[in-house]
């Protein structure tokens, strides 16, 4: 299911922002294994990499290196990592007030907080997840009020917000159940409360949509309000609405909203989606998986968590991707790919759990057109490794964003 | 070096039925003794929750009376992890009212029917040091708890030679415990009143055993007490501390009186290694996925391992159990060889390191003969991320087994793995959430 559409009902000034990250340059890479995340891995492979795209992928045998263009050779090569769910760049390593604005406190919906009035593309923990060969972020407002703002999807390079970003608005960050009654105001103050807040506020949207959509040149429209602009965008699926949910009830909650109002809706989190594979599959929604390496603690939200549900979410054909998340303390960001390795002591594949942090994030963000695999036509993004992905002792040997080498440290 | 023993009275308690008692010999795996070589294809012989002879099949005796268990082609016997630094089982001490409480033990808030300790036996953790947290210049005493089957903490406790139960004494300084008055509110201020609190426990200690009789000694004060079993050196002090000065601030306290001590965490061990190995302090080092989330591990790095290795310093590992799962100890070792430790370090840090650590040397650490019967089954090699912890054995009695469906559930989460009351780690009265957003946090 593919959700996200540029969203017609934003200013302008948007589409600056969306111009995209800097120009994309030529470079050939060539592999022992080489994971194109299309079918089986290649034995010695190369990827041509022209103005940024990819112009060949295959074995070495049939694929030319053209004379002087610039060669990088690695162990094993795999498609750019996508991060599907993340707050860096929004909050960052310090931890300090000043580097925090991932979550506004100060009401509990505000779908109007854009991403990239907030998004530090020079924040450590965006070079971080560079460094461990993550290419795409999605990310922007976190979990913690009913809607905290927007999210937007970067590529981990570019050092302005322009050059970095090519999703300034990618979906509308929304949390149910413990996690959106964690603040210090009376409202909301439980469950019941939050999801009547919530259904207010998107008849709401809808009213202001007609509104909105009524060709009537005689009478003015609505008087432009921020929040119910980006709300209304939602109703119109040009988004999708990423609900962080973790119990079983609450996810369906979350079933049950997409119901009523019809919008795309992103599970995300959902430590209980074992428990609901049968509904989730019918439903026809992606779930953004937790950590693997998630804590939690009886009597909260995710005490239930496993480290089995990737496995069974696959297993059911569910599509699911692998989220780096929120920390609030140490540390402070997680990496997909030590989240996706852990996955192999626990019954998925590793071309699997490669999957849920490449094709299948891209897929569920709708931007599968440009990343997420090695094939023609899509970004020249790749992460390189000295032997195999997922082990412990492998290393990350050196990250590549539209044929740039944008890292080269060993991690 | 070993202040340890096991008294009569304390085995009575701790040596629970038959099955301790029975002669097992586990064939097939490769072992890694520590004590010495890799052993392909050998033999581990327990009797009385006790190690009996390890070695190559055709070099160890299997005895008549022994149940043999073969086991599966790759599998690999090491010995039972240590963990210096965790807070399992809802663990507290210090309460928010002073800076330093020396008297408050953990050994009186440790739930060992928390999961936390199920998950540490998941993870090939037998014993583990579990502390108070780091919000206070000393937050109270810690404990020593050999994951044995209890019904009481005092059925897991190690014990001193005198049979009063084992730890060692936290200590932190850095920006965990600053905070409002009656707290430090800088470093300076912190060493200051650390000092004062050990020249009082000096003239306390030398009030005692100057004393003629009964009438003559100081009225009992129990944080003095403590204080003089760090400074007569019966009691460790485990050093909560990260940036580099104050690695060395913490050295100084150290040699001012002259306790013995570990630090633990140093996220900028690697700035100061040569230091750190020539002071002669032993280090307890956790590995964490990102740097940050607080000012003094901006600049951690897991190359702090062989940074200290190289340099010749004593390295151990810790989970700090929430920071770090119990259930990926196996994993902090890995990311250390990943960093460029050697294998043979990261395994001794594992295990005879951090037994050392908390003068548990003799008694645990490696496969050696006479050593209780702890250690791990593995199905692989122990550094590989598709590795999986099949059995924990403690003193001769498998304590985690993954072919239980009990125990596999506390091995991979879901279904109510997680107990009701499991906090999860040193709490003041609240969640981990408000804990780990708040002050007085662990890591």
């Amino acid at each position: 299911m593919s959700i996200f559409r540029t969203v017609r009902t934003l200013s302008a000034a948007l589409a600056f922002v969306a111009a995209g990250a800097a120009v994309g340059q030529d470079l050939a890479v060539r592999a022992g294994t080489l994971h194109t995340g299309t079918g089986e891995a290649i034995s010695d492979g190369v990827v041509l990499i022209k103005g940024g795209l990819i112009s060949a992928v295959g074995s070495a045998d049939r694929i030319d290196i053209p004379e002087g263009l610039e060669l990088i050779e690695a162990a094993v090569a795999t498609p750019g990592l996508i991060d599907a769910r993340s707050t860096v760049g929004l909050s960052g390593a310090m931890n300090q007030p000043h580097d925090q604005d991932q979550l506004e406190r100060s009401d509990a919906m505000q779908p109007e907080l854009r991403a990239i009035d907030a998004y530090n593309p020079r924040e450590r923990l965006v070079e971080w997840l560079r460094e461990h060969g993550v290419t795409t972020v999605h990310t922007g407002h976190g979990p913690g009020e009913i809607i905290s703002g927007q999210t937007l999807i970067a590529k981990t390079a570019g050092e302005t917000v322009d050059e970095a970003v090519f999703e300034p608005v990618a979906a509308l960050s929304a949390t149910l159940g413990q996690g959106a009654t964690g603040h210090a105001r009376k409202s909301p103050g439980n469950r019941s409360k939050a999801v009547a807040m919530l259904r207010e506020q998107l008849i709401k949207a809808r009213e202001y949509q007609k509104k909105l959509n009524r060709n009537d040149d005689d009478k003015p429209g609505p008087a432009r309000d921020l929040g119910l602009e980006i709300l209304a965008g939602v109703l119109d699926k040009e988004m999708p609405l990423v609900i962080e949910v973790h119990r079983h009830s609450d996810i369906m909650t979350a079933l049950r909203l997409a119901d009523e109002f019809d919008f795309d809706l992103v599970l995300a989190g959902a430590a209980d989606a074992h428990l609901l594979l049968d509904e989730i599959k019918a439903a026809e929604v992606p779930v953004i998986l937790h950590p693997t390496m998630s804590r939690a603690w009886g009597g909260s939200d995710m005490a239930n968590f496993s480290f089995t549900t990737a496995a069974k979410l696959i297993e059911a054909g569910i599509p699911v991707a692998l989220q780096s998340g929120y920390e609030g303390y140490v540390p402070k960001t997680r990496v997909v790919l030590f989240e996706a390795g852990i996955l192999m002591g626990y019954g998925v594949e590793p071309s699997r759990a490669l999957e849920m942090i490449t094709l299948a994030p891209a897929r569920i963000l709708g931007i599968d057109d440009r990343v997420g695999s090695l094939e023609v036509g899509k970004h020249g993004d790749l992460a390189l490794f000295d032997g195999d992905p997922f082990e412990y002792t492998t290393h990350v040997v050196g990250t590549i964003i539209e044929g740039r080498r944008v890292s080269s440290v060993r991690r | 070096m070993n202040r340890l023993f096991l008294t009569a009275l304390a085995a009575g308690f701790m040596l629970s039925g038959a099955a301790a008692a029975e002669v097992r010999a586990f064939t097939g795996a490769t072992l890694i003794p520590i004590d010495g070589p890799e052993i392909a294809d050998g033999v581990l012989v327990i009797e009385d929750g006790q190690i009996r002879a390890v070695g190559a099949r055709d070099a160890v005796r299997v005895p008549r009376a022994a149940e043999v268990v073969e086991l599966a082609s790759g599998s690999v016997i090491m010995p039972g992890i240590v963990d210096t630094h965790s807070h399992v089982g809802e663990v507290s001490g210090a309460d928010r009212s002073a800076p330093i409480q020396p008297e408050a033990r953990a050994l009186d808030s440790v739930n060992i029917r928390s999961s936390g300790i199920k998950r540490a036996l998941a993870g090939g953790i037998t014993s583990v040091n579990v502390m108070p947290g780091s919000g206070h210049l000393i937050s109270g005493q810690t404990i020593y708890l050999k994951l044995r089957d209890g019904d009481q903490i005092m059925d897991l406790v190690y014990r001193f030679e005198d049979g009063s139960p084992a730890g060692g004494l936290k200590m932190a300084n850095g920006t965990n415990p600053i905070g409002e008055p009656p707290f430090p509110g800088t470093r300076a201020k912190s060493a200051a009143l650390a000092r004062a609190a050990y020249i009082k426990a000096q003239e306390y200690s030398e009030k005692v055993a100057g004393a003629e009789d009964e009438k003559d000694k100081p009225a009992r004060d129990l944080g003095m007490e403590a204080l003089g079993e760090v400074l007569s050196g019966k009691r460790m002090v485990h050093f909560h501390s990260h940036r580099h000065d104050d690695l060395l601030t913490a050295i100084r306290l150290r040699d001012e009186f002259g306790f013995r001590m570990v630090l633990h965490h140093t996220s900028e061990a690697w700035r100061v290694a040569d230091q750190i190995a020539a002071a002669d302090v032993p280090v307890s080092l956790i590995m964490i996925d990102s740097p940050g989330g607080k000012l003094e591990a901006l600049h951690l790095e897991s190359k702090s391992a062989p940074a200290l290795e190289q340099a010749g310093a004593r390295v151990a590992f810790h989970t700090d159990d929430w920071i770090t799962d119990s259930r990926y100890f196996l994993r902090m070792a890995a990311l250390g060889v990943r960093a460029g430790m050697t294998r043979e370090a990261a395994l001794v840090a594992m295990t005879q390191a951090g037994a050392d650590m908390l003068d548990l040397g003799d008694r645990v650490g490696s496969l050696s003969p006479g050593k209780d019967a702890d250690f791990v089954i593995l199905s692989g090699d122990p550094f590989s991320v598709y590795t999986r912890v099949q059995q924990t054995w403690v003193e001769g009695e498998k304590r985690f087994d993954l072919a239980d469906p009990d125990d596999r559930l506390v091995a991979e989460g879901g279904f109510n793995a997680l107990s009701d009351d499991d906090g999860a780690g040193h709490i003041h009265g609240q969640g981990p959430h408000q804990l780990h957003f708040g002050r007085g946090a662990g890591q």
